[in-house]
């Protein structure tokens, strides 16, 4: 879309905030996308990975003949691996004893282990071989509760001594934390597991080059990151290793460097071949992170009239049978512990224990959805007990519109907010008084399907570790440019959006500026994508390197308009430069880089920023209305109004797709989805048919309400928006269909509160 | 081997395949028709929906010897030269897909369901769409990209 077609007329200086329709749609809808799985790599080997059926064992011994009796199969084992252990990463605190043996030696540790690799020349041979390698267990019992986990009676890592990964905050207890209460609740949420479902499962390539480098094509949200972990682990100088992430069909977290990318990294190596991997759907369910897996118990208290004084958390997170990034998370959920409230007196506890399941990494929120769910519960069982609007409950607590910055009791600096006006907003959105009448109303008449309403009013974390992106562009010999960023896009629509930051600077058409990505030998660093960083950060570096390519063009256009640099401008609307005040005679982008081209000194015109930053803050308040079948369980999500306020928003078309993505996650979770395991350690929900992945029969529209508060830690103004919608949906439903359940005494259903859920929930009030 | 004659976005094409073969295996590996995705191995996602003889399949539970005589469309077969199909159209316009991973077999999806019913409600629209699944959109503008589409006439 052209700016004249929104409305813009020649003079309208920046596309910024406009709808553009985004430049890398086309080759997805024509079928041209380029995932890993679809790059021509002649000759390529493939690789399967032979994957434990058991959920913790010792391998007594692998028989390998039947599978190497198949044409050109090799089968290769922890005997042939020359690598150590994979990780822990180097957070801090976390237990360096439980590292991932790429192969698993002697012991494996959840369903999905690999213990050993078949290569042949096609997949389907490939998946007969896998089949016929025989691997002889003894079983050891398994530890699928994160509480048994904890008690140390069975050691995933014996060398290790227990199954305590990590911790964070303090188990010392103030007796005197809740004095002066009038109310005290308390309560357990279990933010349960889930698989994070990317459309796309991981797939890997790797071949080794004339030159000794080794080339990784991986489908990653981490380019960069990865290519110095693989480095690291295979022993190489990273100049020595490419990786190449081209088109990633959607990430939520957990595309991340893992076990496998290494492996097949290696593989191309030691078999000197190309080599693919490509996971199956049932094999991604169990290998791929997982995401939350948190028992969080809550303790609140506070005055009759709706203060809240005192919180206590107590966090409990599975982190798989090896810790990756989900051991951590309990530190995101004590910082957000006190979400948009000013608590006076906060206590948090997170433990994380090792379980004979898939490993816990991040999924759409990391650490953040757990904190808002268990506070926006709490707030709600308070106002239960104290027979409150849970609106006005809110309302009383609200960390002030004038306080920000504002630093909570757990150590968070919130940048900016506005929470009592998202609130506001979303409560006259969605009609709340009509509501609350009509659930009056549906109330007295006594039917079987109750009317329920929920609120949340949340606030995140993005950027939250304090990064850098780097950012490059570069103006080509026909006057367009080319932006370079260490961001990595898997859905976001960074090639528009970025496109957009540059143009707006340069004064060019998006049309002419190209978004470069993914590629560690054009892209000279990065950090990728996560946790809702990219544009208040990569963002903000491309727009900082295109205002040097504006200076430098300034420098070069007075060389050719024998002017004074300092009397140089730059005509945003019309991309032309020129002496102040003398705009006949001006210098178009093409102009100046044909020139500039033809005396060879194009590379004036090209610039790199690296934009550091501290967290921001996104928040906002999002209101569902649910239907319940108080005979059955059955729960209907009506309407969801969701106030997003991330800031200043680039193009508010994307923004809107992340919060409507965002919201069916938090919906899916608060409803539908969670990842189950027998008393065995057996993933009862490995397939797309058993897991509870929500279709667009089970979703309503979402009803988004934009709402900008701009932060002051970027030029943009811009927060994040990838996981808002995540995080405000779950407790908004949740609250919602506890609130339908009121009058029968419920005070709590668990997650997913589905109708198997619900109508337990209704059978213990009534016993 | 069983050899198969089938069409293909129109070209005629023969071959010799293993009845094993899966069509959706058959399109990308034997034909390099890599816009066909496949996203789960339960028949769940529809991410490989192709049009058989007009009407939708998951071509990732359709062998590639039951295909044999019949005319495959798959989305590379859609647009006319530079021009989208109207539903591509529609998906771009409406910014109805994100990673693109599972846009193809949404596309057909919709070919398929606007031909049997061309002004779909809402409901019919999520109800027609069900063996479909997405992560990133949430579906709201994929609903409003499909209702677009109708308006179009595609």
């Amino acid at each position: 879309m052209s700016a004249a077609a929104n409305g813009c007329s020649v003079a309208c200086l920046s596309i910024l905030g406009n709808r553009v329709l985004r430049k890398e749609d086309p080759r997805f809808l024509r079928g041209e996308g380029r995932y890993v799985e679809n790059l021509p790599l002649e000759g390529a080997l493939a690789v399967t990975f032979v994957r434990s059926l058991l959920a913790h064992a010792n391998i007594v011994g692998i028989d390998a003949t039947a599978a190497e009796a198949l044409p050109n199969v090799q089968v290769i084992t922890a005997a042939d691996m020359d690598l150590g252990p994979f990780g822990p990463p180097p957070f801090p605190g976390l237990n360096p004893g439980m590292g991932h043996p790429l192969i698993a030696v002697d012991r494996v540790r959840f369903v999905g282990d690999i213990v050993a690799i078949v290569i042949s020349d096609d997949r389907a041979t490939g998946a007969d071989a896998a089949e016929l390698v025989s691997v002889d267990y003894d079983p050891l019992p398994a530890l699928v509760s994160p509480h048994d986990a904890a008690k140390d009676e069975v050691l995933l890592f014996p060398d290790a001594g227990t199954n305590l990964a990590t911790r964070t905050g303090s188990p010392e207890h103030d007796e005197k934390l809740f004095d002066g209460c009038d109310v005290v609740v308390s309560g357990t949420l279990v933010s349960q597991r889930m698989a994070p479902c990317p459309l796309e499962p991981r797939s890997a390539a790797a071949e080794l080059g004339p030159d000794g480098r080794i080339t990784a094509w991986l489908s990653t949200q981490t380019p960069h990151q990865d290519r110095m972990v693989l480095a690291g682990t295979l022993g190489l100088d990273p100049a020595q290793v490419r990786v190449v992430a081209p088109d990633v069909g959607g990430g939520f977290g957990a595309k991340m460097l893992n076990v496998e990318e290494v492996l097949v990294a290696w593989l191309a190596r030691r078999l000197d071949r190309p080599v693919r991997w490509t996971e199956t759907r049932s094999e991604s369910m169990v290998a791929l992170p997982h995401g939350r897996a948190q028992r969080l118990d809550f303790t609140l208290g506070g005055t009759k009239d709706g203060k809240v004084l005192a919180y206590r958390l107590e966090s409990l997170q599975d982190a798989g049978a090896y810790p990756v990034l989900g051991a951590f998370l309990p530190n995101l959920t004590g910082l957000m512990a006190s979400g948009v409230y000013a608590i006076p007196r906060i206590e948090f506890e997170g433990r994380s224990v090792v379980t004979n399941t898939t490993p816990i990494s991040a999924f759409r929120g990391a650490g953040r959805p757990e904190a808002a769910q268990t506070i926006e519960r709490a707030l709600d069982v308070f106002a239960a007990e104290l027979g409150m609007d849970p609106a006005e409950v809110r309302r009383r607590n609200f960390i002030p519109k004038d306080a920000f910055p504002y630093a909570t009791v757990t150590h968070a600096v919130y940048d900016s907010g506005d929470y009592a006006g998202a609130l506001e907003l979303a409560l006259r959105s969605v009609g709340y008084d009509d509501l609350r009448d009509e659930q009056r109303r549906r109330r007295a008449e006594g039917g079987a399907t109750q009317l329920g309403i929920g609120i949340s009013t949340y606030v995140e974390i993005t950027n939250g570790i304090d990064e850098t992106e780097f950012g490059e562009v570069e103006v080509t010999p026909d006057g367009g440019a080319i932006v370079r960023t260490g961001s990595f896009s898997h859905g976001q629509g960074h090639e528009t959006t970025f496109a957009m930051i540059a143009a707006d600077r340069l004064g060019m058409p998006v049309e002419n500026v190209t978004v470069h990505k993914g590629d560690t030998d054009e892209v000279a660093k990065g950090t990728g994508t996560y946790g809702s960083k990219s544009t208040q950060i990569g963002g903000a570096a491309a727009r900082l390197a295109a205002d040097k390519v504006v200076e430098q063009a300034k420098q070069l256009a007075a060389d050719y308009l024998e002017a004074s640099p300092d009397d140089i401008v730059l005509d945003p609307a019309l991309g032309r430069l020129h002496v102040a005040g003398d705009p006949a005679i001006a210098l178009s982008w093409a102009d100046l880089a044909a020139r500039a081209s033809a005396d060879e000194r194009l590379a004036e015109l090209k610039a790199e920023h690296e934009f550091k930053s501290a967290p921001s803050f996104p928040f906002g308040a999002h209101v569902a209305v649910v239907e319940v079948d108080t005979e059955t369980g059955r729960v209907e999500l009506l309407r969801l109004v969701a106030v997003d306020d991330a800031g200043t928003l680039i193009n508010p078309l994307i923004a809107e797709g992340q919060v409507h993505g965002g919201v069916a996650t938090g919906v899916a979770q608060a409803l539908y989805e969670s990842f189950v395991y027998d008393d065995d350690g057996n993933p009862l929900t490995a397939t797309f048919v058993g897991y509870a992945f929500p279709s667009a029969a089970d979703l309503p529209s979402w009803e988004a309400v934009e709402m900008e508060t701009p932060t002051p830690l970027n030029a943009l103004g811009a927060k994040g928006i990838g996981e808002s919608g995540t995080i405000g949906a779950t407790p908004a439903v949740h609250n919602a269909v506890v609130d339908a359940l009121a009058p029968f005494g419920v005070r709590n259903v668990d997650l997913p509160a589905n109708g198997e859920n619900v109508w337990r929930a209704l059978q213990e009030a009534k016993a | 081997m069983t050899k198969i004659a089938l069409t293909v976005n129109g070209s005629h094409c023969e071959a010799d395949v293993e009845p094993r073969l899966l069509l959706a295996y058959f399109l990308r590996d034997e034909l390099d028709l890599k816009g066909t995705n496949v996203g789960c191995d339960t028949t769940s996602c529809g991410a490989c929906t192709v049009l058989l003889d007009g009407e939708s399949v998951k071509s990732c539970t359709v062998l590639a010897v039951q295909a044999d005589g019949c005319a495959v469309t798959t989305v590379e077969g859609l647009a006319q030269g530079d021009e989208l199909h109207p539903v591509q159209q529609a998906f771009h316009e409406r910014h109805a897909l994100q990673c693109g991973y599972c846009t193809p077999g949404f596309v057909m999806a919709t070919v398929s369901l606007l031909k049997e019913n061309p002004n779909p409600s809402e409901a019919e629209i999520r109800d027609g769409l069900e063996g479909n699944l997405c992560r990133c959109t949430g579906y709201h503008n994929i609903v409003l990209a499909v209702q677009a589409a109708a308006r179009a006439g595609a």
